[in-house]
């Protein structure tokens, strides 16, 4: 699937994306994400250092990187919550921010940077952002989500008296509150137990599957990147590292997991890890 | 597009703002002390203020005649005060619950959002200086409503300042996060001795004197009392004052834009602390 949008056989690091060969996909102009030499600075830091990638639509993309190394920023120029300094983020096909309210209602996302409002409960939560994004049937569409992410048994308890766990289900029935085209994640099984997350992850790929929906998630959860991805784009100091399919990047560094490539990377191990 | 979600995103969407009243309202009924700030300060002033109205006409033959112009420039200047407070926590809630990303990600729009601001600073008014009416009406017995037809204009020059004042306050706080909280406070006590709430512009030096008339809510205050004391309605100050306030509110409503991309360019809207 993700040998679709890139092409990065060289082993010897990988070729910027847009240079990437372009598949039929790409040459439709139907990419979900296509992000071009973008670059943010605050102040004196590059967050942000002229990254380039395209995102097909129906794949989950794992961004990997340690903290710093600009997942966050990357993730908040493509929803427009930043402004980039120079570069171009198209979504969907729409630019953005320019026309970003023709592809908001498309899209959704969650990340630990936000919450949901405390005092009022999950349906009343659910609820006003159903409304948001002109959800048809809304009632019927909560107790969708209630039944598919298991939150019937607090649906009408506050928000802020539910546990990490049932926090993040709820996080994540408002991301998919309006069945999104494309999902954007940021550590989206941060602070849940092995069972839930692994629950939570199953819960998104079902969702891939059946809506043919594309998936862009930061984490630093190797395992869950490992299982989930079918691309990972690892980061550094704002720049693209690496970018291609976990097994292949696997393969490259000739490591066994997705942990000890990354390790490879924090440490500044590429060249020697590269096969 | 999904079948599940109709196409509402072009426009400004009245399902939208009504969605961000429903949070606020939620909100407010989910939480006693809410409630409580809302009738408690308005209540105390008008007491207050009654108190000191009764007893200064007692012994000034001025304030005898000029039946109640404290206690109505106490209601006046609560509707100021109030309607700007009324817009501005409404907006501080966002920032306390961490939920402004949530709403910037949705297709919500700013105008969208600062439209239901405006509509939860009337609901929070009314829960605020109704009571106080009464209050006075009971306490003191001064109608508030006796002014009548005036009370629309003054009314609507008020709400049009302390919306614009609104505005202006959560625009730098949405840039400069809430460690700007403080603005929202105070921003409209700066007003407070320039807009002649309690005395006559030309108690002012003349120089302050231009000053005061480039805010409209002088012109209420003026209008207020030459109602009160002289029974004439000015209806050129309270044109006057509207056109100030057209100006004023758009320019509010452009420097929380330009805020608003300030911080989108500064990466607030992730942080939104201090």
């Amino acid at each position: 699937m993700n040998g679709q949008m890139q092409q990065s056989e060289t082993g010897q690091g990988h070729p910027p994306a847009a240079e990437v060969p372009a598949s039929a996909a790409d040459l439709s102009g139907s990419a979900a994400i296509d992000v071009a030499h973008l670059v943010k600075v605050y102040k004196t830091t590059r967050a942000v250092d002229d990254i380039s990638f395209r995102i097909a639509r129906g794949s989950i993309t794992g961004l990997l990187g340690g903290n710093g190394a600009g997942k966050t920023t990357t993730i908040a120029m493509i929803m427009g919550l930043v402004l980039p300094t120079s570069g171009r983020v198209q979504v969907l096909g729409a630019k953005i921010p320019e026309q970003s309210y023709d592809v908001l209602g498309r899209m959704n996302f969650e990340s630990p940077y936000v919450d949901m409002p405390m005092r009022l409960t999950v349906r009343q939560n659910l609820t006003i952002f159903g409304r948001l994004y002109a959800v048809k049937h809304l009632r019927e569409r909560i107790d969708q989500l209630a039944t598919d992410l298991d939150l019937k048994d607090f649906l009408d308890r506050a928000n802020g008296k539910l546990s990490a766990g049932q926090k993040t289900r709820v996080a994540l029935a408002k991301a998919l509150i309006n069945q999104p085209e494309l999902l954007l994640l940021d550590e989206p099984t941060a602070s849940l137990d092995p069972d839930t997350a692994d629950w939570v992850r199953q819960h998104l790929e079902t969702y891939r599957k059946s809506h043919n929906a594309t998936i862009l998630l930061a984490s630093h959860n190797m395992l869950e990147v490992e299982r989930l991805c079918d691309r990972v784009i690892i980061m550094k100091r704002g720049k693209i590292e690496d970018d291609d399919s976990p097994d292949r990047i696997m393969a490259r560094y000739n490591r066994d997991t997705l942990e000890e490539v990354f390790l490879d990377v924090a440490r500044g191990r590429l060249r020697e890890g590269a096969t | 597009m999904s079948e599940l979600v109709s196409h509402q995103h072009r426009g400004i969407s009245l399902h939208r703002i009504n969605a961000m009243v429903l949070r606020y309202w939620y909100l407010l009924m989910s939480s006693w002390p809410r409630l409580l700030e809302l009738v408690y300060w308005p209540a105390l002033q008008i007491i207050t203020w009654g108190f000191l109205q009764t007893y200064i006409s007692q012994t000034s033959g001025f304030f005898a005649k000029a039946g109640g112009s404290l206690i109505g420039a106490v209601i006046l200047w609560d509707i100021l005060f109030r309607g700007q407070l009324g817009f501005s926590i409404s907006f501080l809630e966002e920032m306390w619950a961490r939920n402004l990303g949530n709403l910037m990600m949705s297709p919500l729009k700013p105008i969208e959002f600062l439209l239901s601001l405006m509509i939860m600073s009337l609901i929070r008014l009314a829960i605020g200086i109704v009571p106080m009416t009464l209050l006075a009406l009971f306490f003191f017995g001064f109608n508030f409503y006796a002014i009548g037809v005036p009370l629309i204009a003054f009314f609507c020059n008020l709400i049009f300042t302390s919306w614009s004042v609104g505005v202006f306050a959560s625009g730098l706080v949405l840039r400069n996060g809430l460690g700007a909280e403080s603005i929202v406070w105070t921003l409209m006590f700066a007003v407070m001795p320039l807009a002649c709430i309690y005395y006559p512009v030309d108690v002012l030096p003349v120089w302050l004197q231009y000053v005061a008339w480039a805010l409209p809510p002088t012109y209420v205050f003026e209008g207020m009392r030459a109602l009160l004391i002289d029974h004439v309605f000015r209806a050129d100050l309270m044109i006057d004052a509207l056109v100030i306030n057209a100006i004023l509110f758009a320019a509010s409503f452009a420097i929380f834009l330009a805020l608003l991309r300030s911080a989108k360019r500064h990466g607030s809207l992730l942080s939104g602390g201090e």
